[in-house]
C-alpha cells in the first residue's frame, strides 16, 4: 500500500475550500442580468383551480401553467405490469394535488421582490375531499388522487411462497406491524439552479445543485422539448443530497423555460420551508409481518405486507415504485429464512412526491425485519443477538442466494453481530439494568444487522422497472504535459470526498501524487455518461471505470518509458509516478513532455490513443454488491418525560476494500446521525386535510451534537470477488439499522411495563402514549 | 422567505422612540435583538411597516442593584445574563436560565426586554421573572409606571403594553442568602423551544414562595399560593409527579394527559432542584 493509495486515510483534497468558506454553490453565483423565481403555492392538498388572477401591470412577470408554451408534464412510468403512470406538471393546471404544488411562478430582480409579487396573485380553487393515509387510501370508499385510475394503487406486486410448513412447525407466531413516519431529506443546502441560456453554444446551460447531472440533462430535454446537444447541466459544490437531488422538479423545467424565453439568467433557491412543505419527502412505509419461529428462535417463514405512501405523482427518473420493490426484495436482509411471502402496495396520495433516501427502503426494512427478531426474542426469553446469530447467513453457506433471489457474495453477518455484541458488552449492560439506575431512568440494550446491496446493475435496475436503467460505467484519465493527471468522471460528489478517493484509486495504478491530480465530476460537457451519485455505486463503478483507464494509460507509458530508457517494454515497472527500468527511470513530466511537446522523441509505433484513454466498467456478476454490518447502542429512558438518550453506540462493518477508511469512518458516522434523526427525531406530519404541520426547523425536529453519540467502528475486510479492488459501496448503509437497533433498545427498556413502540420517530409523546396504554390495560386486566 | 419591504428607524433618543411609535398610529414595532419578530417577517406571519431600532437607547442599558432591587435595563442580553456581567442578586438563578436559552448566536443578540414583550409561552424570562416577582418598569408618552409581571402578562404574545409604550427594565427582588430557587426545563434537545418549564423560588427572609409553569397554552401559571407555602415549609420530599399534576388541576388548568405529564414532571423537579444539596 503506497502512502497515497487504496487503503490510505489521506485527509481530503476538498477541504481546503469548504473549511475555507471557499466553496461554490449556486446560492453564492452571481450571473450578469439574472433574475430569480418565486412560486404560489397550492394552500390546499386537493382542489381544482377555477381562476389565476395575475397582478394589473404585471402579468408579463406572472406565469401560470397555461404560460408554459411546449413544456411537457413529467412522466415517469415504471415498466413494472400493472403500473398506473401519472402526470406531474412543472405548474399545476386543473388540479392541485398536494399542499405546496406549484400553481405559478413569478420573477423578480431579488427574491423578495419575487415573493413580493407571489403575494399579489390569486388564485381561486374549489376544493376536494384529500387522500392522507395510505392505509385509508386502500379502501374503496376513499377519494381518488388520480380519478382515472378507479383506485389509488400504482403497483401491486406479489412475490409468493408457500407458507403451510413453516405454519404448521411453528412453536411461536408473531404478528407485528410497524410504521415509519414520512420525513424531508434537509441537506444543507436546498435545492437550486440557475438555468441560462448561451447562444454562442445554442445551449441551455443549467447549474444545478444535483447528484445526477446526466439524468437531469436527460429530463430537461424531455420535458422541454429540447435536443439533447442543446442542454448542458453543471452541478458546482452541491451541499448533500441523500436521494433529494437525484431527479427533475417542477420549478427546475420553469426556471429552464424562463431562462429561455427571457434570455436572461433565471435563478431558484428552495428555502428551508419550501423544503418541509412542498419538496419530496422519504421514508413513509407500513408493514403488516408475521414470522414464524421454533422455541428456540429459528425463524421458518416470513410473511410480509408492505404498503408505501408515494405521495400524488411519480418522479421522474427513477419512479414511484422503486421503494416497494427494494422492501419487497429486501425484507429478509441477512437471514437465512426458508419461507417467504411479501405483497407489496404502492399507494398514491395527496402529499409530496416520496423519493428514494440514503438507504433506500431498507431503514423502513430493518426496522420491520429486526424488530420482528427481537419480539421473538423476548416473547422466547432469549437474548436478541443470539436469535440473529442463529438467523443468519452463515459464512461456510457463501456465495448464497437468499429466498428473495439476492445473491451475497462474501462475508461473515454472525462475526460481525458477535464483535458488536462483545464492544457493547451485553453481560455488563445487563447487570447495569438489573441493578438499576439511581435517576430511575430505564436502560435498553438493542441490534440491527443489515446486508446493504449496492452498485445496483443493469439487471437489477430492468427487473425494478426503471426507465433509467445504469449500464457501463466510464471514466476517463489524461496525462497533462507536466505529469499531472485529470481524471473525469460522470458521478458527482457532494460530501463522499470524491476528488480525494478517486486518486487515490488512479495512485494506486500510475503512482502519481494525488497533489498533482484533478478530477472533474459533475459537468455533462465535460465528463462521461454517467446516471450518477446514488445507491453507494459511485466508487464501485466509476472507481472500477478509473482503475481500468489508468491501466490502459499505464501500459502506454510504460511504452513510451521503455523507449526512452532503451530498454525492453516487459522490463519496465510503474511505480511512484515513474516508469523504472533496469538502468534508469524516467519520471511521468517526462512521458508527457515527449508526447505533447517533442512527439519527435517517441517510439514509431505509439499508440496513438496517446496519454488520454476513457475506459467502461461494470462488475460481472452485475446484481451489486452487499457490504454487511450490525450496529449496537445502549439507551436511557425516563419514563416520566419519555425522552430517550443514546448512551453507547457501535458499528462494525464490512465494506470489502477500503479506498480511505477515513472516509469509510465519517459515511459511518454521518449515516447514523441521520438514522438516530429517523428513530427518535425527525416527521413530517399531516392533518387529515392534508396539511403539512411541520414547515419550519420549530415542529421539524433534527438530531443535533447533543443528541449524538460518540459512535464507536470497527471494520471488517472481505473484499468483494466481483469488483475491481475488492471494493464494495457503502455510502448509505449508517442509515439502515438506528432505527430499528434504537427501537429494539427502548422496547427492551420498557420490558417491565409491558409497553410496546413500533412507530418511528419514537418521540417521548409516542413513548408515553405507550406506558399509559400499558398501564391502563394491566389495570383493567 | 425574504420580508416584505418595511421602514428600519434607528432612534438614539427614549422620547423619540416613544414619539415615533404614536406617529405611526401603532403599525410600527420595536426591535431589539430581532430573535423572534424577524424570523417571523421572513416568513411574512408578521408584516410590518416600519420597525424602530431601539438598541442605542442607553436608557434601557442600565443595570443596578440598589436596596435590595436589582433593576436590568430591557436591552440586556441573554448572553451578558449568561456570561455574570450583570450583579447575581439571584443567587445564580439568572445565570442558570439565561444559559439554557436557544442556542449562544441567538443569546448573543436577544434580550430580556423583548423576550418578556413578546411574551412566547415558551419562552425563558416571562415564567422566570415571574417566580422572581420582577415588576415590568414602563415608559410611555405620558411618562413612567410599574406593573408586576403577573399583571403584565396578559396571555400567549399578549402583555399590557400599550402601543405607545416602551419596556424599560425589571426589577427583580433580590434573594437573600437562604433562599432557594429551582427551575426545570423539558425541552427535545438543548436549545429547542420549551415543552414544559418549572420555575420555585422561595426566600424565608421575606416569607416569599411562589412556584410557577411555564410553556402552557398561555401565559405562565402560578401554582397556588398554599402549594407554594407548603413546599417551603415542608420540602421538596411530598411533590412528586402526582402531587404536581394535582396541583396543575387546584390551579384550575387542564391539558392533554401528555402534557399535564411533562408539566407535572417539569414542577415536580423544579422543586426537587430547590431543595436538591
Amino acid at each position: 500500500m503506497s502512502e497515497w493509495g487504496i487503503g490510505a486515510s489521506l485527509p481530503r483534497k476538498e477541504d481546503h475550500r469548504f473549511l475555507h468558506g471557499r466553496g461554490n454553490y449556486v446560492g453564492d453565483m452571481r450571473l450578469s442580468g439574472m433574475k430569480e423565481l418565486a412560486f404560489v403555492r397550492s394552500p390546499y392538498a386537493h382542489a381544482r383551480i377555477t381562476a389565476v388572477h395575475k397582478p394589473e401591470g404585471k402579468e408579463h412577470l406572472v406565469f401560470a401553467a397555461a404560460d408554459l408554451v411546449g413544456v411537457k408534464p413529467m412522466r415517469a412510468p415504471s415498466n413494472l405490469p400493472g403500473y398506473k403512470a401519472s402526470d406531474f406538471p412543472a405548474l399545476a393546471g386543473e388540479r392541485t394535488r398536494f399542499v405546496g404544488e406549484t400553481v405559478v411562478a413569478c420573477i423578480g430582480d431579488t427574491r423578495a421582490e419575487a415573493e413580493d409579487l407571489a403575494q399579489e396573485v390569486i388564485v381561486d380553487y374549489e376544493e376536494l375531499a384529500p387522500v392522507v393515509d395510505m392505509l385509508e387510501a386502500r379502501k374503496p370508499e376513499s377519494p381518488l388522487v388520480h380519478e382515472q385510475w378507479g383506485d389509488n394503487i400504482a403497483l401491486e406486486t406479489f412475490l409468493d411462497g408457500d407458507m403451510t410448513e413453516a405454519a404448521e412447525k411453528a412453536a411461536i407466531t408473531i404478528t407485528r406491524e410497524f410504521r415509519m413516519a414520512r420525513q424531508a431529506m434537509v441537506p444543507m443546502e436546498a435545492r437550486a439552479l440557475i438555468a441560462e441560456w448561451d447562444n454562442r453554444s445554442d445551449q441551455l446551460i443549467v447549474h444545478h445543485s444535483t447528484q445526477v447531472p446526466h439524468l437531469i440533462r436527460n429530463g430537461l430535454a424531455e420535458f422541454l422539448g429540447l435536443e439533447q446537444r442543446q442542454v448542458r447541466v453543471i452541478a458546482p459544490d452541491v451541499g448533500g443530497g441523500f436521494g433529494l437531488k437525484t431527479y427533475v422538479e417542477p420549478e427546475e423545467l420553469v426556471a429552464c423555460f424562463l431562462a429561455r424565453k427571457f434570455g436572461k439568467p433565471m435563478k431558484w433557491i428552495e428555502d428551508r420551508r419550501e423544503h418541509l412543505i412542498a419538496d419530496a419527502n422519504c421514508r413513509e412505509h407500513h408493514y403488516l409481518i408475521t414470522a414464524y419461529a421454533t422455541d428456540d428462535g429459528k425463524i421458518l417463514g416470513f410473511d410480509a405486507e408492505v404498503t408505501v405512501d408515494a405521495g400524488a405523482y411519480s418522479i421522474y427518473p427513477f419512479t414511484n415504485c422503486l421503494e416497494a420493490a427494494m422492501a419487497g426484495g429486501n425484507l429478509p436482509g441477512p437471514y437465512d429464512i426458508p419461507a417467504y411471502r411479501a405483497r407489496t402496495f404502492t399507494m398514491v396520495s395527496n402529499k409530496p412526491p416520496l423519493v428514494p433516501y440514503r438507504g433506500v427502503a431498507r431503514a423502513g426494512v430493518c426496522f420491520a425485519t429486526d424488530m420482528t427478531i427481537d419480539a421473538v426474542a423476548r416473547e422466547l426469553g432469549l437474548e436478541p443477538h443470539e436469535v440473529r446469530i442463529r438467523n443468519m447467513v452463515k459464512p461456510e453457506q457463501m456465495p448464497y442466494t437468499n429466498v428473495a433471489k439476492k445473491s451475497f457474495e462474501s462475508g461473515d453477518s454472525p462475526a460481525a453481530v458477535r464483535r458488536a455484541a462483545g464492544m457493547i458488552d451485553v453481560a455488563a449492560v445487563r447487570a447495569r439494568q438489573k441493578a438499576g439506575e439511581p435517576d430511575g431512568r430505564l436502560i435498553g440494550l438493542g441490534f440491527g444487522s443489515y446486508t446493504e446491496q449496492s452498485a445496483h446493475g443493469t439487471s437489477v435496475f430492468a427487473s425494478w422497472g426503471v426507465q433509467m436503467t445504469p449500464g457501463f460505467e466510464q471514466a476517463g484519465v489524461k496525462l497533462t504535459p507536466d505529469g499531472g493527471l485529470e481524471i473525469r468522471i460522470g458521478v458527482q460528489s457532494h460530501g463522499q470526498g470524491m476528488e480525494t478517493t478517486f486518486c487515490q484509486v488512479a495512485n494506486t495504478v500510475l503512482g502519481i501524487d494525488p497533489a498533482k491530480m484533478t478530477v472533474i465530476h459533475g459537468d455533462t460537457g465535460q465528463t462521461p455518461y454517467s446516471t450518477g451519485t446514488y445507491a453507494s455505486r459511485s466508487m464501485v463503478m466509476a472507481g472500477g471505470a478509473t482503475s481500468r483507464a489508468c491501466r490502459i494509460l499505464a501500459e502506454r507509458m510504460a511504452k513510451i518509458g521503455a523507449h526512452l530508457l532503451q530498454c525492453d517494454e516487459a522490463d519496465v515497472e510503474i511505480r511512484d509516478g515513474k516508469v523504472i527500468g533496469p538502468g534508469g527511470e524516467v519520471p511521468m513530466s517526462e512521458i508527457g513532455r515527449v508526447w505533447y511537446l517533442n512527439p519527435e522523441e517517441l517510439p514509431s509505433d505509439v499508440e496513438m490513443g496517446g496519454v488520454e484513454a476513457v475506459e467502461g466498467y461494470r462488475p460481472d456478476p452485475d446484481h451489486g454488491t452487499f457490504s454487511y454490518s450490525t450496529h449496537a447502542a445502549v439507551i436511557a429512558l425516563d419514563p416520566d418525560l419519555g425522552t430517550v438518550e443514546v448512551l453507547d453506540y457501535v458499528v462494525v462493518e464490512d465494506c470489502g476494500t477500503m479506498v480511505n477508511p477515513m472516509v469509510v469512518s465519517g459515511q459511518c458516522f454521518g449515516g447514523a446521525a441521520q438514522g438516530i434523526g429517523t428513530a427518535l427525531f425527525e416527521e413530517s406530519p399531516y392533518d387529515d386535510q392534508g396539511q403539512p404541520l411541520a414547515s419550519t426547523f420549530a415542529d421539524y425536529m433534527m438530531p443535533g451534537p447533543t443528541e449524538i453519540p460518540n459512535f464507536r467502528l470497527e471494520h471488517m475486510i472481505t473484499p468483494s470477488p466481483h469488483t475491481e479492488h475488492g471494493i464494495k459501496g457503502m455510502g448509505e448503509g449508517g442509515t439502515i439499522p438506528a432505527p430499528a437497533l434504537i427501537g429494539n433498545a427502548i422496547n427492551d427498556a420498557l420490558r417491565a411495563t409491558g409497553a410496546e413502540i413500533n412507530q418511528t420517530p419514537i418521540s417521548p409523546r409516542r413513548i408515553r402514549a405507550a406506558i399509559m396504554a400499558a398501564s391502563n390495560k394491566e389495570a383493567a386486566e | 422567505m425574504k420580508p416584505a419591504k418595511f421602514e428600519l428607524e434607528s432612534s438614539t433618543d427614549l422620547g423619540e422612540a416613544v414619539t415615533a411609535l404614536g406617529r405611526t398610529d401603532g403599525f410600527a414595532k420595536i426591535v431589539a435583538g430581532g430573535q423572534s419578530l424577524v424570523p417571523m417577517m421572513n416568513l411574512r406571519l408578521a408584516q410590518q411597516d416600519s420597525l424602530i431600532d431601539i438598541r442605542a437607547l442607553h436608557d434601557l442599558k442600565r443595570v443596578a442593584l440598589d436596596n435590595g432591587q436589582l433593576f436590568v435595563g430591557a436591552l440586556t442580553t441573554h448572553a451578558a445574563i449568561e456570561d455574570g456581567k450583570i450583579p447575581d442578586a439571584t443567587n445564580g438563578m439568572m445565570q442558570h436560565v439565561a444559559h439554557q436559552i436557544a442556542y449562544r448566536a441567538v443569546r448573543n443578540r436577544g434580550t430580556i426586554g423583548g423576550s418578556v414583550a413578546h411574551a412566547d409561552p415558551a419562552g425563558d424570562w416571562p415564567t422566570a421573572l415571574l417566580a422572581l416577582g420582577a415588576v415590568a418598569v414602563i415608559r410611555g408618552s405620558g411618562g413612567e409606571r410599574t406593573m408586576p409581571l403577573a399583571d403584565f402578562q396578559i396571555g400567549a404574545f399578549t402583555v399590557a403594553l400599550e402601543p405607545e409604550e416602551v419596556i424599560l427594565g425589571f426589577s427583580i427582588p433580590e434573594l437573600s442568602a437562604d433562599a432557594r430557587w429551582g427551575y426545570y426545563k423539558v425541552c427535545r434537545k438543548p436549545g429547542e423551544f420549551a415543552d414544559s418549564i418549572g420555575a420555585l423560588v422561595i426566600d424565608p427572609a421575606r416569607s416569599y414562595a411562589r412556584l410557577v409553569l411555564g410553556a402552557t397554552d398561555g401565559k405562565p401559571l402560578i401554582l397556588s399560593a398554599a402549594t407554594a407555602d407548603k413546599i417551603a415549609s415542608s420540602g421538596a420530599d411530598e411533590f412528586d409527579i402526582p402531587a404536581a399534576r394535582a396541583a396543575i388541576t387546584e390551579a384550575g388548568a387542564s391539558f392533554e394527559e401528555y402534557e399535564t405529564q411533562i408539566h407535572g414532571a417539569a414542577l415536580s423537579r423544579a422543586v426537587k432542584g430547590a431543595f436538591a444539596a
